[in-house]
């Protein structure tokens, strides 16, 4: 559905993403994992062409990304991006002219059960509150590919029950799901697959269930294995 | 929901299901939520509540009716021998327990008399 081939991407002297090859199947929900620097938000930056590679290319059912490419995949960054006098109800109508997918109503639902009301304004908002509005916002879409970098950063426990529910009721057969995160245990559960991300190289993608069956490992295990004990990024 | 997170979700998600069943939570004949609403519910991936359907059904112990969901077995007789092979299983565990602490069967039975205020 979503694919990278061999995708390359330097900043100057430093590679963030190094040859790198993927596929995105539907149906699915991917935990992208590693520790922050190792190039989760560079790809997904280049999956809806945010971030132009310098090798290689990701493609959307075979078709090099592009204007139309942007109309099924819905990415939320980590950084908030909307201009600080805008208040919830006029982000909500920002979406609505981009994205034709975008569900006013789905918004309201979405804002409601973060208990987010319209009139709140972005400058005015702690950082969970902004969190959240940014998931409800991405959310309120109907797209095919969801990409959320980091969605659980920052916010407090039931407002991840929240954004964990909006997650499960948006996957269906035709429908993938990437969220990158460091909170590898908040996601153990929810995932079909992982992505372990490290120094800028893709080490390992995996079944959540198969390495609880054949290995009797979760995947914080296999987090522990594949970054060593340098904790600090464990949650 | 508490889960183990080294021990495969599917199996765990089933035996709470069949413990619901088993204690009359769910009813022989009863309709099981939809495999999103289960996910929600427990907050777990969807093909895994897929999967438990599909191993509840290969057991017997649920049914699917083309188009209007998965149900609970109507068999009695097979809720009686899913609740007796269940109650098996955590004696042998609990006496395996006792055993590592060096305590006999009989031993444990007391032990069981005197917690339960009937010995």
């Amino acid at each position: 559905m979503l694919e990278c081939r061999e995708i390359t991407k330097n900043y100057g002297r430093k590679t963030a993403v190094d040859h790198v090859s993927l596929k995105i199947e539907p149906g699915r929900i991917y935990a992208m994992l590693g520790p922050n620097g190792s190039g989760k938000t560079t790809l997904m930056k280049m999956a809806v062409g945010l971030v132009k590679p310098n090798a290689g290319a990701f493609y959307y059912k075979g078709q090099p990304i592009g204007i139309e490419s942007r109309k099924e995949i819905a990415y939320m960054s980590t950084e908030p991006y909307f201009y600080a006098w805008m208040t919830a109800k006029d982000i909500g109508k920002y979406y609505e002219d981009f994205f034709e997918d975008f569900s006013m109503k789905r918004y309201r639902d979405l804002l409601a059960r973060m208990e987010l009301t319209e009139d709140l304004k972005a400058k005015s908002l702690s950082s969970g509150m902004m969190a959240k509005l940014k998931i409800a916002v991405t959310m309120a879409r109907d797209a095919k590919i969801y990409l959320l970098d980091e969605p659980l950063n920052g916010i407090d426990l039931l407002a991840r029950d929240q954004i964990i529910s909006s997650v499960l009721e948006a996957v269906s057969s035709d429908v993938a799901l990437v969220i990158s995160s460091h909170l590898v245990d908040e996601l153990e559960k929810i995932v079909d697959t992982a992505i372990f991300m490290k120094n800028s190289h893709l080490v390992e993608v995996c079944g959540a269930e198969e390495v609880r069956i054949q290995q009797g490992k979760s995947i914080v295990d296999k987090y522990r294995e594949i970054y060593g004990h340098g904790g600090e990024e464990l949650c | 929901m508490e889960f183990h997170s080294a021990l495969p979700i599917y199996l765990q998600v089933m035996s709470f299901i069949k413990r619901d069943i088993v204690n009359g939570t769910l009813k022989p004949g009863d309709k099981l939520p939809s495999v999103r609403d289960t996910a929600i519910q427990y907050a777990i991936n969807p093909n895994t509540v897929s999967r438990v359907y599909r191993e509840l059904e290969i057991e017997g112990i649920s049914y699917t009716k083309r188009g209007m969901g998965t149900f609970v077995t109507e068999d009695k007789d097979k809720i009686c021998q899913m609740r007796a092979e269940m109650a098996q299983e955590l004696v042998s565990g609990f006496l395996e327990g006792m055993g590592q602490l060096g305590i006999t069967a009989k031993e444990a039975i007391e032990l069981i008399h005197q917690s339960s205020g009937s010995g």
